[in-house]
């Protein structure tokens, strides 16, 4: 029943597919939507998919839409399975007046997949928080947005936190950590940055890859007993980090030295291991759990309407807050670009613009009722990912508790170098010429 | 009627031999090409293109070179995604070592080293078939899974474990808009294609066969096992190595080692059965409704303006599909080309049946 008025939008949508004329005069902004409602990872994209859905519906219901353009969506279920995800983005990219917005694949398999077509699509890929670590360089990739962060930046995160656990980055020589991942792209990210800060500090790096979907662990966690690291990093996804965490309770692993990173840090995460997943922390970073301005919008506008995707009482949760904070900022995007294009449908190129001159700012947040939620973030055409920076939250056995005075940011001197090299791997390997940001400024 | 060979003689070798002996078959295969060439580019959209016919062709492709091992040979193999990664890796690796070559080069190049790979993972043939084979081939898949995910040399030491290609260049033409992949993809397959028909009726086909039926007896009348059950396996793989190598340079563009894992094999498997078994026809068959069925299940309660979540829809084209599957084995265990010959059948004789 939920979900059928999502639908009703959508057939609506689908309806006016038919007139092209009368598509030309509608005044809506198109955002596809991949999502993953089934499958090992549905517990993890059902919140994220609520929240950005619930978003956008409440964009309608409040402001009337983007500036009096009216925001349509359609959902497409990927299965987080890549051949889907890039089947659904080439379904999507084409609907609506002006074609797609922006994409989330919420999959960074997915995101190598489709960071190929954006180049002749010409459509954002916006993926906050994960994606590829070097799509940063908008010089390279002129279409991907990692807005907020990376997977080296989480990685640089987790190593400066431990280390100061530790008393001193140099502290960390001898000891021995060990990353247990998702054996795909997503997981992989983080391995090159621990190698080049292991070559800096010296630590052991242990490299347990987890194969799909994660169920399975009790190989890597018996080597985990075997080899005794000083510190877990987990970097799974959808069962797999429930998996994890009950696999440590098993082993006796103490669940205080586990760092999860900002995608294995949800409720859905650590509520199967119960009382054992006391002590869990995870990075946190754009929205951690919990209620704001926004949720009461929300609650008012779209929950008491009936309209609303998901449950009521899983409003505030880490994930449902993540899905709303990327399609607030989708959102704001096409508002920036407003600016520059007028208030009228825009197509993904222009959108880009407002992907590129994006500034939200404390106040701005505050006015958005995202206040505590994210952190500014301010992009540029060169600069894709506007700044980085997380907390670290603990799980109490009932709720997420944020650590108190730890902000955490990423060394750039460590990673702008790696970022440049590896883009330029990538664009002598898909022979992309360079964009001269200067010249398109001007 | 109108489907009837009367009057139509053979008085040469030439035309007794000929791949199509009846003059209507010619007439319809030659307006299919010309559908196929002329036609669809005119008609279909990108979506059409990169969604359903570039990864159909390409699975046809893959298909036809798993049913001249399993349809026509007899051996099952349930590992042949990892022989199309082979192609696939050892495309990549040709184009980023040895630019010069010219892709066809290294498409034939990547299909011969996927058929010694697929001639290495052959040899337990020799000694066990059916289902112990199957689980010996299965070991080239997890083998094969393994070594692109964690040997970094064939993935250039990509931090990720992705690898990216450029798009295709031949003779100074780039085919990179869905139009020009698709008209490229199909003059491939229809290379290949009449090289297998041309190959599963000639004398190496007739000994795949035979060893098919009863190898016992195969060898007593002179055919040796060793050559006829390796030969498939390198044909066979060579035809996966050159889909796997197409698969990733012309449909994915930039690809992980999973998107040649244990699904793709299972999903050729399914294609040949569901297809028919020892028919080149029935591979095209197959591929077809393994790629394309699921999708178009996908969108139908959409396009019919059935309001239905997307989890519901996802879940309904798993339970619809499986279903299909199960129905179409039961009305028809020789699959979907077995189908169509009896529709042939009952046309010759069409409308006067006996």
């Amino acid at each position: 029943m939920k979900a059928k008025l999502a639908m009703l939008a959508v057939s609506a949508a689908i309806a006016a597919t038919g007139s092209t004329t009368v598509l030309a005069q509608a005044k809506e902004q198109f955002f596809p939507v991949l999502s993953y409602r089934t499958g090992a990872y549905a517990p993890n994209g059902i919140p994220f998919a609520n929240g950005y859905v619930d978003y956008l519906k409440l964009v309608n219901a409040r402001d009337g839409g983007i500036n009096g353009v009216k925001i349509t969506f359609e959902e497409c279920e990927t299965g987080y399975a890549t051949d889907r995800g890039v089947e659904c983005y080439e379904r999507l990219k084409g609907k609506g007046p002006t074609g797609a917005t922006a994409f989330h694949p919420l999959s960074t398999g997915i995101t190598f997949a489709v960071t190929d077509k954006s180049f002749v699509d010409k459509i954002p890929i916006i993926t906050f928080g994960y994606g590829r670590a070097d799509s940063v360089d908008g010089t390279v990739f002129g279409w991907n947005f990692p807005l907020g962060g990376t997977y080296w930046d989480a990685a640089d995160m987790l190593v400066q936190h431990i280390g100061k656990k530790e008393g001193g980055l140099d502290k960390l020589k001898g000891k021995k950590i060990a990353l247990v991942y998702h054996d795909s792209p997503y997981g992989k990210e983080p391995i090159a940055l621990l190698e080049e800060r292991k070559k800096m500090h010296g630590y052991d790096l242990i490299l347990l890859p987890v194969t799909h979907p994660g169920v399975e662990q009790k190989a890597t966690w018996l080597q985990i007993r075997q080899q005794r690291p000083d510190y877990v990093f987990l970097w799974g996804w959808g069962v797999m980090n429930s998996t994890s965490i009950k696999e440590a309770v098993a082993t006796g692993y103490p669940r205080e030295k586990m760092y999860g990173v900002w995608w294995s840090g949800a409720e859905p995460d650590v509520t199967p291991a119960g009382d054992g997943a006391k002590g869990y922390n995870s990075l946190v970073f754009m929205a951690p759990a919990g209620m704001g301005q926004v949720h009461k919008d929300m609650v008012k506008h779209v929950y008491d309407k009936g309209q609303g995707t998901g449950k009521k009482e899983e409003l505030g949760q880490v994930l449902y807050n993540r899905g709303m904070v990327g399609a607030m900022m989708t959102v704001e995007a096409v508002r920036r670009a407003q600016v520059k294009y007028g208030k009228k449908p825009l197509k993904g190129e222009e959108v880009r613009w407002g992907l590129e001159n994006l500034s939200i700012d404390a106040a701005a947040i505050k006015k958005l009722g995202f206040e505590g939620f994210m952190a500014p973030i301010s992009t540029s055409c060169v600069d894709h990912h506007g700044g980085s920076q997380a907390g670290i939250h603990t799980w109490d056995g009932k709720q997420w508790v944020i650590e108190k005075g730890t902000l955490l940011k990423a060394d750039s001197t460590i990673l702008k170098p790696m970022i440049r090299a590896s883009a330029e791997k990538y664009a002598a390997e898909k022979k992309i010429v360079k964009r001269d940001c200067a010249k398109e400024a001007g | 009627m109108f489907y009837r060979e009367n009057g139509q003689f053979k008085s040469t070798y030439a035309s007794d031999q000929q791949m199509l002996p009846i003059l209507q078959d010619r007439v319809f295969m030659a307006g299919l090409l010309v559908v196929a060439f002329g036609v669809v580019p005119m008609l279909a959209s990108d979506y059409l293109f990169l969604s359903l016919l570039i990864p159909f062709l390409i699975l046809a492709l893959a298909a036809i070179g798993l049913n001249l091992l399993v349809g026509y040979c007899g051996q099952i193999s349930i590992g042949h995604a990892a022989f199309m990664a082979v192609g696939a890796y050892a495309a990549y690796n040709l184009v980023l070592h040895v630019p010069q070559l010219s892709f066809l080069v290294v498409l034939v190049l990547a299909g011969l080293i996927a058929a010694a790979v697929g001639m290495l993972f052959g040899i337990p043939s020799l000694r066990i078939k059916g289902l112990y084979l199957a689980v010996a081939t299965l070991g080239a898949q997890f083998f094969m899974d393994w070594l692109f995910a964690r040997v970094k040399w064939f993935t250039n030491y990509a931090h990720s474990g992705s690898v990216q290609t450029s798009p295709v260049e031949l003779f100074g033409w780039t085919i990179d808009t869905p139009h020009e992949k698709y008209v490229f993809l199909l003059a491939v397959l229809i290379l290949f294609t009449v090289i297998a028909r041309n190959l599963v009726r000639g004398h190496i086909g007739r000994a795949w066969m035979a060893m098919r039926d009863m190898d016992v007896a195969a060898e007593v009348i002179g055919i040796r096992p060793v050559y006829a059950k390796l030969s498939a396996f390198a044909v066979s793989s060579f035809y996966v190595g050159v889909a796997g190598a197409l698969w990733g340079f012309v449909h994915l563009g930039s690809w992980e080692p999973l998107a040649f894992n244990l699904t793709l094999s299972l999903n050729l498997l399914f294609m040949i059965i569901i297809g028919g078994m020892g028919s080149i026809l029935g591979s095209f068959f197959g591929a077809a409704f393994i790629v394309v069925l699921p999708i178009l299940l996908n969108q139908l309660p959409q396009m019919l303006g059935i309001p239905m979540s997307t989890a519901m829809v996802s879940h309904l084209e798993f339970m619809i599909f499986g279903a299909l599957i199960v129905f179409f084995l039961i009305v028809e265990p020789h699959g979907l080309a077995r189908l169509w010959a009896i529709g042939k059948e009952k046309l010759r004789l069409w409308p006067f049946p006996h």
